[in-house]
């Protein structure tokens, strides 16, 4: 009864939401007494492959078919039943990601195995198999058990820091069963924005609201955000305005991010702002009005105008940077 | 064409959250029920504009008991047709997917909209579940869907980017930010709403495969710490020797 894990990859390159999830998967196989084995889909090279051990995988299961290589949620679902079945796993890891969110639910269907979409702990398995998760967009936490035989588990991104070990791991050529009928969602293009920090995935982020007054004011947060070496969000207003595309729209009702560090910049604070945000690390507000609600719920706050403020510390960022 | 709209009952965005119970039960004390915002901003109302725009048979269901009604009723009065409540109470997705899917099945649904995860549970699962169970192509957190004849054109969200794909009915979608623009019901739906067809179906068997233990509300911060704005350096060297996250 081995643990597989999900390493989904993205233009050849294994994803980092994913390593923190082999990392997780590795961590459960442990608990359990048994092993964990990486399936990896599509054109992915051998020294990526090889990372996958630094994070405790003893085996990989490669399908190095191409047409894998951005799969619809129905063919993962296909390949990651028969690799269930090949390495006898009780339990299925994923990231929380895009393609976890796709076909995690997809995989439970179909094994009848017990979903917990977006762990933020191990399991805890002195009674039952109980897992914590994020609820009410990040305002509370339930524990879950999960009371199928097999289980699966999709980890927060971002909430597992990363810990590379010098583990090494057995590749394995894996041929799933996949006929060109499997495939029913053509991808006509994909547009990525390279070069970017993905929101999800950041380690900082410095995100506007509606203090910036327009969107010919950003350069403020991109500075800053480049300095830090960020990635850019924003607050429903903004995104609602236009100023902003929705992608950054940070809240309950845009994305949840759980970076080191968030700054906001021009923010009241809305509690369903601070609910896309609340597992952050470390907050760090900026507002000209010390009564804002976000003040409460920050590490550290400056009271002042974003306009005079943000261009200084920019510049002192660079420079602790630069030494 | 038919088109199924997965709905959700989940609190306010305002709503204070708070437990009973010994902290196993969702208390619901003062709190203002709403439609999952991505069930009816994005999911619902993409249906009703390709009602409008193709012509539609709008439907509606939810899972849950007869507290549900009232937000069934406002998606009925925003355009919906016909409304199904599964008259059964679970946070369990399996439980709820298995529910929708046999309805589905026997109904034959040409699209099948759901939001991409609610806002209370937060699970994502039921869109994916659904096509599972239905044997359907499942195109998940989509923020645009068009349609030509048979053939549906959706623009979905991946890490660091989006993607175009093309897909032929039918098929399940997830939706978010993007696909529509929300709406508020007019006095004509609102009065139409009251006498559209709300049908209780009992469950169909099914099981449910996790189970809420109890709830925790996190930890209150310890406090802010004030940083002077004229000494934006003390900000970046606290920053890095205490918060250590630079």
């Amino acid at each position: 009864m081995s643990v597989i894990i999900f390493a989904d990859q993205f233009e050849g390159k294994i994803k980092k939401s994913a390593l923190e999830a082999v990392q997780y998967g590795a961590k459960v196989a442990r608990q359990t007494g048994t092993t964990a084995t990486a399936v990896v889909l599509g054109e992915v090279g051998a020294e990526e492959l090889a990372v996958l051990g630094q994070y405790g995988a003893t085996k990989v299961l490669h399908a190095a078919d191409a047409r894998l290589n951005e799969p619809e949620a129905g063919v993962v679902t296909k390949v990651l039943a028969e690799a269930v079945a090949k390495e006898n796993a009780g339990i299925v890891v994923f990231s929380h990601n895009f393609s976890g969110r796709a076909v995690a639910p997809q995989l439970s269907a179909r094994l009848k195995a017990g979903l917990v979409a977006g762990a933020i702990s191990l399991p805890d398995m002195a009674n039952g198999f109980v897992v914590k998760k994020n609820v009410f967009s990040g305002k509370a936490f339930a524990n879950v058990n999960i009371t199928s035989e097999k289980k699966i588990i999709s980890v927060l991104p971002n909430t597992f820091s990363l810990e590379p070990g010098s583990g090494t791991a057995s590749v394995e050529a894996f041929s799933p069963a996949v006929s060109d009928a499997d495939f029913r969602v053509k991808v006509v293009k994909s547009e990525t924005i390279s070069g970017e920090v993905p929101l999800t995935e950041a380690e900082i982020v410095v995100s506007g609201g509606r203090g910036l007054k327009g969107p010919e004011n950003w350069a403020l947060v991109e500075n800053l955000a480049h300095a830090l070496g960020a990635a850019t969000a924003c607050s429903r207003p903004v995104a609602d305005s236009g100023w902003r595309p929705h992608h950054e729209h940070v809240g309950q009702t845009g994305f949840t991010v759980r970076p080191n560090l968030y700054v906001a910049i021009g923010i009241s604070g809305a509690i369903q702002h601070l609910a896309g945000v609340n597992g952050s690390k470390v907050i760090v507000v900026i507002n000209k009005d010390p009564e804002a609600p976000f003040f409460k719920a920050a590490d550290y706050g400056i009271v002042g105008d974003a306009f005079e403020v943000v261009p200084k510390l920019t510049e002192a960022v660079k420079k602790y940077k630069g030494n | 064409m038919k088109i199924l709209v997965c709905i959700s009952k989940t609190p306010d965005t305002t709503a204070k959250i708070a437990f009973t119970d010994n902290n196993t039960k969702f208390s619901e004390a003062g709190v203002q029920f709403i439609i999952n915002p991505y069930d009816e901003w994005y999911a619902l109302v993409r249906a009703l504009e390709l009602k409008e725009t193709q012509g539609a048979t709008v439907h509606l269901i939810t899972v849950g008991g007869a507290d549900t009604e009232p937000v069934i009723r406002k998606a009925l009065a925003l355009g919906g047709d016909e409304a199904f409540r599964v008259n059964a109470d679970s946070t369990d997705s399996f439980y709820i997917a298995s529910q929708i899917a046999a309805h589905a099945k026997q109904e034959g649904y040409d699209i099948i909209f759901t939001g991409k995860e609610t806002i209370d549970y937060n699970g994502s699962g039921i869109g994916g579940m659904v096509a599972e169970l239905t044997g359907l192509p499942f195109v998940s957190i989509a923020s645009k869907f068009d349609l030509n004849g048979q053939t549906a054109t959706l623009r979905r969200e991946i890490e660091g980017g989006e993607e175009v794909c093309e897909v032929d009915l039918p098929v399940v979608v997830s939706c978010q930010k993007g696909m529509a623009e929300a709406r508020i019901p007019n006095m004509r739906g609102i009065m139409a709403a009251r006498t559209k067809p709300l049908k209780v179906v009992e469950p169909v068997a099914a099981d449910s495969l996790t189970a809420i233990v109890s709830f925790e509300l996190p930890p209150a911060k310890a406090g802010v710490k004030m940083v002077p704005a004229d000494n934006v350096e003390e900000l970046v060297k606290l920053l890095h020797e205490e918060a250590k996250v630079i």
